[in-house]
Formats: structure tokens, C-alpha cells, sequence
């Protein structure tokens, strides 16, 4: 069907996919004083084979002119509603003051990757020797940037008023839990650029981060907090793109040559494991931090990965790829992860820098309602301790420095497979010295790389060898209280860390709600 | 290999620029369901999905940029085709 324009009524418009062809094809060049192997010297080496960079297309046919118009849309929306989320205080309408903690972890847990991976995408798009995917990894790199930008902006309103969010680079590249999700995309940024882009392109944003995405930010969207949402959406019009890359990619690679199909599973394996440990927070934002729930780790699981990941997955069998190493054990624990989780951060809210909780009654009965066969038999007695421990002024705080795992930095505190009262370790030796991990997964991808994981900077360890004091601490004073150091270096201030309840952030919830039962000045200083 | 059921989804913001966009959707493809969450509306359907301009249009009575979609995108999943016309959405296997 012909097109005509009004400016000239007989000279046709280009169709999107001729746009798409002419604005993105021989842009780049055969270089003549620099041979091109050296030019882009990382393709090379991953043992991925690419006989035409031509045959990568993005299958939105997204050009860079209609990238800025809609960017720009995208950003003036944003920015409309954060001005009215600022001056309505919108920080009072959320559902409880314990919903801000979903923020702070997401502002130091989240919020650094998505520079991570402005980083990371800077590198794809220099590294690789197509036209076609440069571009894509240019305009991702660009929305990365544009992500932790909004995000920092969008809860700078929280920081105003709550604790935990001051320093959250600070805290990011130092605090204990945080290196989880740090070193999960160095790990990426230091492989080559092929395992980069299927590590989080692929695994990452095509498989797994509809589960932080869609769940949360609806419950975001459920809990009133009306800032979340938009840049979450904002953001996540930008992943759906993202995503696109990634299945794009994937199919790329194991089109070009069948000697590309056994690496790339390998990737899938190892990514997607990675990937699921890192989601362990999700897991219990999702059932123990927002107040009002929209729907459980275990039915997100089921929707996003069993269903979602199993058609994925079936499509891709036509390549010879199949279904991701130990995701049986993932579903599997589908019933146990999130409590795993919130008992560890219960454990260790001395050194969290948000604020935990024992579970309400309310949240309970919801876990055992969405848990049937785990929850009552092996969990809630376990919070009902807790309870009533602090019920006597013996509130139980653990202070001794779980083992972490060598590969995802996670305490090693989830379950056997087959058996949910064993904790899991795994054993390796490199080198005549012993390394742990936590699951198979995970050991697994150390045997694989070992000389890679051994570098592991674990903050457990770090600690124990003095590296995470402020530099003049002296150690052997009289009186040196290790913990209270550790704090000090992570810029920990008062009401950063330790539990909510009697926390100033909920000593000024209370107040500013008009919910607080005596005097809240003397408490909220 | 997994026994489910290949279904294919696409994930839009709950505002008045995509209703017509859905009502586009459940018209061209009788067999998708529609759910809808706070902020967000999920519509998934087995094997293949459909998204085409001149239903929009239809129902809008003007004239529909596809592309302009994206501004209200959260998620999708399938292997993907857009035109100017029509965006598809499909596993083939």
C-alpha cells in the first residue's frame, strides 16, 4: 500500500522497516591502517563463531530519531509527577511507614546496577563489530543512565524524611548484603562481551526481571506510593526494549553457528542461577515488606518463570537449547526462599541498613495461606519465637558472621533441595584451599571459572581481616567494639539499621499519621 | 524439556492512552485474556498475539502511531515483529 505525505503527495514514506535499514546499516567501515580484529579485540576470544553481524535486527526497528521523541515523552511524564508526588507530600500516603524499607533496599541494592549496566552497555556497544546491536547497546547504556538517574531523584523525597537512603554509593560498594547484587554485574562487566550480553540482556532482563519489575511495582502501585510507580514504569517501558535485546540476541547467536550453541547454554545455566539468587530480595519484599500484597514470591515464580520461562524456553528447543540447569530446585524452594531470606535479615538488622521486623499475626496467616505446606510446619513457629522473645525484653540478634557463599555472596542459609530442615553447603577445593558454596548452582559456575571466584572480595571475610574500618582504627584499643567499626565505615548513622518497631522512622510515621499513642516528640528526635 | 502451555503476553500501564489499545487487542484476538493489576493490565494469549493500527484507529477515529506504544509498554514477552501496522507477538515452537 502506497503512502503519500503532504508535503509532496506522490513521494512515498518510508515503511518502518526501510527506515530501520537505511538508518542503521553501513554506518560503520572496514578499517584500513588497523587491522578490524584489533579494532574489536574481544570477539574473538569467547570461542563465539559470527559469520554476519547484518543478519542482528532489532525487532522494534527502533531508529535513534524516534528513540530521543520518545525518551523525551517519557521523561516529561515522569517529571510532571514527581513535582506533584513532592509538593503533596506524597511520601505520608503510602500504606505504612514499614513499606519505605522496600525503597531503601531498592535505592542501594537496585539503583547502583542500573549504572552497572550504563557501564556495561557503554562497552558492548564499542566492543561489538555490528552496526545492528552498537546501536541497541547505545541506547540501553543511555536508558541505564537514565534509570539510576530517576531513581535517585524519585526517592531523594523519601530521604528527606526517612533513614537508611543518605550514602547509598557509599553504602552500595561496602555493605554486607550489597555485594550481592554488586558483584553479580561485575561478574557480568568482566566477562567477554557475548557472556555480558547473554548474562544480562538474556538471563537477566528476558527471563528474570519481570519478577522485580511487574509484582513489585504493582504492590508499589498498591501501596500508594505513587513515585515508585512512575519511575518504575518509566523505566520499564525502557526493559521492555531491554528484553527485546535480549531474545534478539540470543537467537543471533545460535543462528550464526551450531559450535555457538553448547557456549551459550552454558551461560544460560550459569546466568540464570545467578540470576534467581539475586532475586532472593524480591522473594521477600514481595512476602514479608510491602503491607498490602498483591501476589506471593511463589505465584510470581509460577507466572514468570514456570509458565513464562517454560514457553520461552520451548521456543528456543528449535536451536537445541533446553530449560536452565537446577531449575527444578528453584521451584522447589519456591516455597521456602523468601522466609529463608526475612529470617536472615531479622537475624542481622544490627547491620542492615534498613529496618526489619517480625512478622505481623496478618502476614503470618497470609504466608500460611500461601504456603500451606511450609510455612506452619517449619517457619512460623520459628517467628513466634522471635516474638516472643522480644515479648521478654530478649529480643534474639545474631552476632556472629554467617559463612558466604564464593560465587553469589549470599549467606549460606538456604535448604537442601530434598530437605527443608539441612542447611546447603557445597565444597570445593582450588589450589589446596577450601571454597564453599551455597547449592549446586553455585558450585558449579566456581569449578567452572575458579580462578575468576577466588578473587571474590566477600565482606564477611573483609571484615574478619580488618579491611572494613575506617582508616586509624586501631583494633587493639581497650574496648574496641568491632561491630560498631564496621557501622562507622559503612556510614552507618542512627535509625539507619535495627528493628522498626521503636525505630525514629516509625516513631515519625506514627507522628505525621497521627497515630502515635503518647508523647511522639520525646521518641522522634 | 517443560509441559507448559506456550502463552505469549504483553504488559501495557493502566491509563486512558492505552484503553483503546487493549479494546483493539481483545478485538483482534478472541482468545486473550485480559487481567488487570493495580497500574498495570497483563494480557496474555496462547501461541500468538496481535496488535494492529487500524483497529486502534477504529476505534479512536484517528490516526494511530504504532511506535507510540512504547511510552506505556511494562513487559512482553514472544519472539516480536512490529511494522508500522501491526505489532506481533509469537512463539513458533
Amino acid at each position: 500500500m502506497e503512502k503519500t505525505t503532504a508535503a509532496n503527495p506522490t513521494a512515498k514514506k518510508l515503511s518502518l522497516k526501510e527506515k530501520y535499514a537505511q538508518m542503521t546499516r553501513g554506518l560503520g567501515w572496514e578499517t584500513t591502517y588497523q587491522p578490524m580484529d584489533k579494532v574489536f579485540d574481544q570477539v574473538k576470544f569467547e570461542g563465539i563463531r559470527i559469520h554476519d553481524w547484518d543478519k542482528w535486527e532489532d525487532p522494534f526497528r527502533l531508529t535513534m530519531d524516534a528513540y530521543w521523541k520518545y525518551q523525551a515523552e517519557k521523561e516529561r511524564k515522569l517529571y510532571a509527577i514527581i513535582d506533584a508526588f513532592q509538593q503533596n507530600n506524597g511520601h505520608l500516603n503510602v500504606s505504612d511507614g514499614r513499606y519505605i524499607n522496600t525503597l531503601k533496599l531498592f535505592l542501594t541494592g537496585i539503583s547502583p546496577e542500573e549504572y552497572s549496566a550504563h557501564r556495561m552497555f557503554a562497552m558492548l556497544g564499542r566492543q561489538f563489530a555490528g552496526v545492528g546491536p552498537q546501536i541497541a547497546a547505545q541506547m540501553q547504556s543511555i536508558d541505564e543512565l537514565r534509570h539510576a538517574q530517576t531513581q535517585v531523584h524519585t526517592i531523594s523525597q523519601y530521604n528527606k524524611y526517612f533513614n537508611g537512603m543518605h550514602d547509598f554509593r557509599h553504602m552500595h560498594d561496602r555493605v554486607w548484603y550489597l555485594s550481592v547484587p554488586k558483584s553479580y554485574f561485575e561478574d557480568a562487566m568482566t566477562a567477554g562481551p557475548f557472556e555480558g550480553i547473554v548474562a544480562i540482556s538474556f538471563s537477566f532482563e528476558y527471563v528474570l526481571t519481570n519478577l522485580i519489575f511487574m509484582p513489585f511495582m504493582s504492590a508499589a502501585a498498591y501501596n500508594g506510593d505513587m513515585a515508585t510507580v512512575t519511575f518504575g514504569f518509566s523505566a520499564q517501558s525502557d526493559e521492555a526494549r531491554h528484553m527485546t535485546l535480549g531474545i534478539e540476541s540470543i537467537k543471533f547467536l545460535l543462528e550464526q553457528d551450531p559450535a555457538n550453541v553448547p557456549i551459550v547454554q552454558r551461560w544460560i545455566d550459569k546466568w540464570f542461577w545467578r540470576g534467581y539468587r539475586l532475586l532472593t530480595l524480591v522473594s521477600m519484599m514481595l512476602d514479608f515488606m510491602v503491607p498490602k500484597k498483591v501476589m506471593s514470591w511463589k505465584e510470581a515464580w509460577e507466572i514468570y518463570f514456570v509458565q513464562n520461562g517454560g514457553s520461552l524456553f520451548n521456543d528456543l528447543g528449535r536451536y537445541g537449547i533446553r530449560m536452565p540447569k537446577y531449575w527444578e530446585q528453584t521451584v522447589s524452594a519456591a516455597d521456602r526462599l523468601s522466609s529463608e531470606a526475612w529470617n536472615t535479615f531479622y537475624n542481622y538488622s544490627a547491620a542492615a541498613n534498613f529496618n526489619p521486623w517480625c512478622p505481623t499475626e496478618e502476614n503470618m496467616d497470609w504466608m500460611s495461606q500461601k504456603y500451606p505446606g511450609t510455612f506452619d510446619k517449619y517457619y512460623r513457629p520459628r517467628f513466634e519465637y522471635y516474638r516472643e522473645q522480644e515479648q521478654q525484653g530478649k529480643r534474639f540478634y545474631n552476632t556472629t558472621l554467617p559463612m558466604l557463599c564464593q560465587c553469589c555472596q549470599i549467606p549460606l542459609v538456604f535448604s537442601e533441595p530434598d530437605d527443608p530442615t539441612k542447611t546447603c553447603y557445597r565444597e570445593s577445593e582450588y589450589n589446596g584451599d577450601k571454597y564453599h558454596t551455597c547449592s549446586d548452582g553455585c558450585k558449579d559456575i566456581f569449578d567452572h571459572e575458579p580462578e575468576k571466584y577466588v578473587q571474590s572480595w566477600l565482606p564477611v571475610h573483609q571484615i574478619y581481616q580488618g579491611n572494613c574500618f575506617e582508616p586509624g582504627t586501631d583494633p587493639t584499643a581497650p574496648g574496641f567494639d568491632p561491630l560498631a567499626a564496621v557501622l562507622k565505615y559503612y556510614h552507618f548513622g542512627p535509625g539507619d539499621n535495627m528493628d522498626y518497631v521503636g525505630s525514629p522512622d516509625e516513631a515519625n510515621w506514627l507522628k505525621w499519621k497521627g497515630l502515635a499513642k503518647e508523647d511522639p516528640t520525646k521518641k522522634a528526635a | 524439556m517443560s509441559q507448559v502451555k506456550s502463552t505469549v503476553f504483553l504488559a501495557l500501564q493502566t491509563n486512558d492512552d492505552t484503553r483503546p489499545i487493549i479494546e483493539a487487542i481483545e478485538r483482534d484476538n478472541p482468545h486473550a485474556v485480559v487481567n488487570r493489576f493495580p497500574a498495570m493490565v497483563k494480557i496474555d494469549a496462547p501461541g500468538r498475539l496481535v496488535l494492529r493500527r487500524e483497529t486502534v484507529e477504529e476505534i479512536i477515529g484517528m490516526d494511530f502511531d504504532l511506535q507510540s506504544f512504547h511510552i506505556n509498554l511494562v513487559s512482553l514477552s514472544g519472539n516480536i515483529d512490529e511494522t508500522e501496522d501491526e505489532l506481533v507477538l509469537e512463539w513458533k515452537q
